[in-house]
């Protein structure tokens, strides 16, 4: 007959096993950056912009939302409303305060981020959300639960919600137009192609950051010397230049890295090669040996559930 | 053979008296209500708990026909709420009665308490399965929900995940559990009528021998259990840890999984005392004190050292200093950490007031209310995006929903005391 301990250190190596393929080598796969070096993004310039909303237009339009016709963007009122991105509008622009000596408002583009390392992609229960290695973030609604784990990650506040949709909810939000910038014709963003004053450049992250400190350098005066995007929340595929604190346009402080590093190293090191539930296991197998005292069965109202017997003989 | 009055001797000398006539309990069986009850399954207060359930299926029939959006106030912003909150993480908290027991009474062999094993059990089976079930009313595409369980869709990096895929586990562990009691119900009472009488021979051995079997391998179980258990319920703390610009000061540290997990071992011995006080009630069974007042003498250990991860925590982050300003989220931290740590595990160590049954229940009540609040400041109440519109507040058929479960929980736990022996026999 097996004994007790036989089979628990059996038990114990099968659940140990079992659970090792289930967490451990997906997340070590997943933990080593998986970027190209010729990653893309867009320069976003916030000194340029006029706030025509064309990008808003564009954007809907590239992607089969609702958009009306290209006059009504000539409205400035709605950028006065401080508008988030919502589930049929990928990006808005939000007019600040003009800079000291001006009358035009300093305008912002507010829309995904593609953070290099997103909380997003690192939240998702099933790897609906993914960082492609050219840089977009994308989501593939086939795979998506609707948990909105997601929504609760960004620290953007990025993703929307279809919550009218009673069966086939989707989170939406800027996807780089994929579609078009992954795909065969190596397209460029919507935003950025309508852009009729260039604000936008799209291009590979690497020059674009050169560009961009390029630009600071040349101009001293006109921004604000940092690259917002560069390193913060870990980097983002999105950068932007702008002639004041990015804080006064509503950019949050997030620090150099992202916050699923933390996570990450909670969940791997209790769950690594499943070390963690395994002493746990092992430990109480222990106990159930060491702490004895097992009244013979007959005795328990519980007796069904403790499988003492035949067990105690040592 | 090992002595079985070994199992007193790691009793605690105030409470010796009580574990002696424990130790008599325990020679008692389990036995099924029904046909032996001092109160018939239905009375007024139960067509109350039947109605609240009708209610939350009527908001299940307009949420799964109108989407989120008809039922909830969750908004971009504010993307989960009452049901995150309640239903799954203050589900998971109090259903947390069912490792801690099993936990003392097979794996501690702390045999007094063999006797709340089984009710503890039933709670968390049901408690687990509604969590599961409030998953589902929240998962905008509920119908994926199997992708969990797709090894081509795990994602390891995810919290939510190991959250998921454990609770899915440990609810099969749970109805495996409670397994041999339904074996204990059938085995020599399949009596199937006409027809079928041919397969009460057949099923009777069928029931025999997974008996027979799950007594073997039962230990496997409540041990996985056990680990499972500690796996989620720190794991749902560090949900949240993801998003540090969003939780208020006072609660978010990358503490939470340890103190998730340190309040879920409070909470769930609280909970049995606390289910098991309303139970004798309702039921008009004696209330078991002789076994209670010794399990809540462990708990205000427990509150004790999930109070010092909380102390040292807010001392070090330096975020007690958010406390100098009164508002919501600093009243609300008051009201958990005085009323749902400090005064019970006071009202706990007061032997006198330890053993009586109202200030017990009383104790134990403030530490279910006290995480249970914990979680909503948590999910809700700490919850400040940087473009929030305004505190979540839940919309009605929310609110409706959560108190339906609950009912359902209470009236299942009721039908399933009736068929299956879970409570101890009583001598009239």
């Amino acid at each position: 007959m097996v004994s007790r301990r036989d089979f628990l250190k059996i038990a114990g190596t099968a659940c140990g096993t079992t659970a090792l393929s289930m967490a451990g080598v997906e997340s070590a796969r997943a933990s080593e950056s998986h970027l190209d070096h010729d990653r893309f993004g867009v320069l976003a310039d916030f000194t340029i912009c006029v706030g025509c909303r064309r990008c808003e237009y564009a954007c809907s339009k590239a992607h089969d939302l609702p958009f009306g016709e290209l006059d009504e963007y000539d409205d400035q009122a709605p950028m006065e409303e401080m508008r988030r991105p919502t589930v049929d509008d990928l990006t808005v622009i939000n007019a600040y305060t003009p800079p000291t000596g001006h009358t035009d408002p300093l305008t912002v583009k507010v829309n995904c981020m593609h953070c290099e390392k997103p909380n997003c992609v690192s939240a998702c229960i099933v790897g609906a959300l993914t960082k492609d290695p050219k840089g977009p973030v994308v989501y593939d609604a086939w795979k998506c639960i609707g948990c909105r784990y997601c929504m609760i990650a960004c620290p953007f506040q990025i993703p929307a919600y279809e919550y009218e949709k009673p069966l086939t909810p989707k989170v939406v939000k800027c996807d780089l137009c994929a579609e078009s910038t992954l795909g065969e014709e190596k397209g460029i963003p919507a935003c950025v192609e309508i852009c009729p004053v260039d604000a936008l450049t799209f291009g590979k992250r690497e020059d674009l950051l050169e560009m961009a400190h390029l630009r600071i350098r040349n101009d001293p005066d006109r921004y604000f010397h940092k690259v917002y995007g560069e390193v913060d929340g870990g980097g983002t595929s999105w950068l932007y230049l702008s002639d004041r604190d990015f804080s006064e346009v509503d950019l949050p402080e997030l620090g150099e890295t992202s916050a699923s590093e933390v996570t990450e190293s909670i969940q791997h090191g209790i769950f690594r090669g499943f070390s963690g539930p395994a002493m746990v296991f092992g430990l109480m197998s222990v106990l159930v040996k060491s702490t004895g005292s097992i009244p013979p069965e007959k005795d328990l109202p519980a007796s069904h559930e403790n499988g003492h017997q035949g067990v105690d003989h040592e | 053979m090992n002595n079985p009055a070994a199992g007193s001797q790691a009793v605690i000398s105030n409470d010796a008296v009580s574990i002696r006539n424990a130790r008599g309990t325990h020679e008692e069986k389990a036995a099924p209500l029904a046909g032996n009850s001092k109160v018939p399954f239905l009375t007024p207060g139960v067509w109350v708990l039947i109605a609240l359930a009708l209610g939350a299926v009527a908001v299940l029939a307009v949420r799964f026909t109108q989407g989120l959006g008809a039922v909830t106030n969750l908004d971009n912003n504010y993307p989960w709420g009452l049901w995150i909150a309640i239903d799954v993480a203050s589900g998971v908290a109090l259903a947390a009665g069912g490792f801690t027991m099993a936990f003392l009474a097979h794996i501690f062999h702390k045999n007094q308490y063999h006797v709340l094993v089984r009710p503890a059990l039933l709670t968390a089976m049901i408690g687990y399965t509604f969590v599961a079930l409030g998953v589902v009313v929240d998962l905008g595409r509920f119908y994926n929900i199997w992708h969990v369980m797709m090894p081509s869709m795990w994602q390891g990096n995810s919290v939510l995940f190991e959250v998921g895929i454990c609770v899915m586990i440990y609810l099969t562990v749970l109805y495996i559990e409670f397994l041999p009691i339904v074996c204990e119900r059938f085995i020599g009472k399949v009596n199937l009528p006409g027809f079928w009488a041919g397969l009460n021979k057949p099923l009777d051995r069928l029931l025999r021998a997974l008996d027979a079997g799950l007594n073997k391998v039962i230990i496997f179980f409540l041990i996985a259990g056990v680990v499972l258990s500690c796996a989620h319920q720190s794991s749902l703390g560090t949900l949240m840890v993801i998003a540090p610009g969003k939780l208020h000061t006072l609660w978010y540290t990358p503490m939470m999984p340890l103190q998730f997990l340190l309040s879920a071992f409070a909470v769930g011995l609280s909970m049995v005392i606390f289910e098991g006080y309303l139970a004798s009630r309702s039921l008009k069974r004696e209330f078991e004190l002789n076994v209670m007042a010794p399990l809540g003498r462990i708990i205000p250990f427990l509150l004790t050292v999930y109070f010092g991860t909380k102390l040292i925590d807010v001392v070090n982050r330096g975020a007690y200093k958010a406390l100098g300003e009164f508002n919501l989220q600093t009243a609300m931290y008051g009201v958990e950490i005085i009323g749902g740590v400090l005064l019970p595990a006071f009202i706990f160590m007061a032997h006198r007031l330890r053993r009586q049954p109202a200030w017990l229940f009383t104790a134990a009540a403030m530490v279910v209310i006290g995480v249970v609040i914990n979680r909503i400041n948590v999910f809700i109440i700490g919850y400040e995006p940087q473009f929030g519109s305004g505190p979540y507040v839940p919309a009605w058929p929310e609110a409706l929903l959560t108190i339906g479960f609950i009912s359902i929980i209470v009236l299942i736990y009721r039908a399933a005391v009736f068929i299956f022996p879970v409570l101890p026999e009583e001598e009239d």
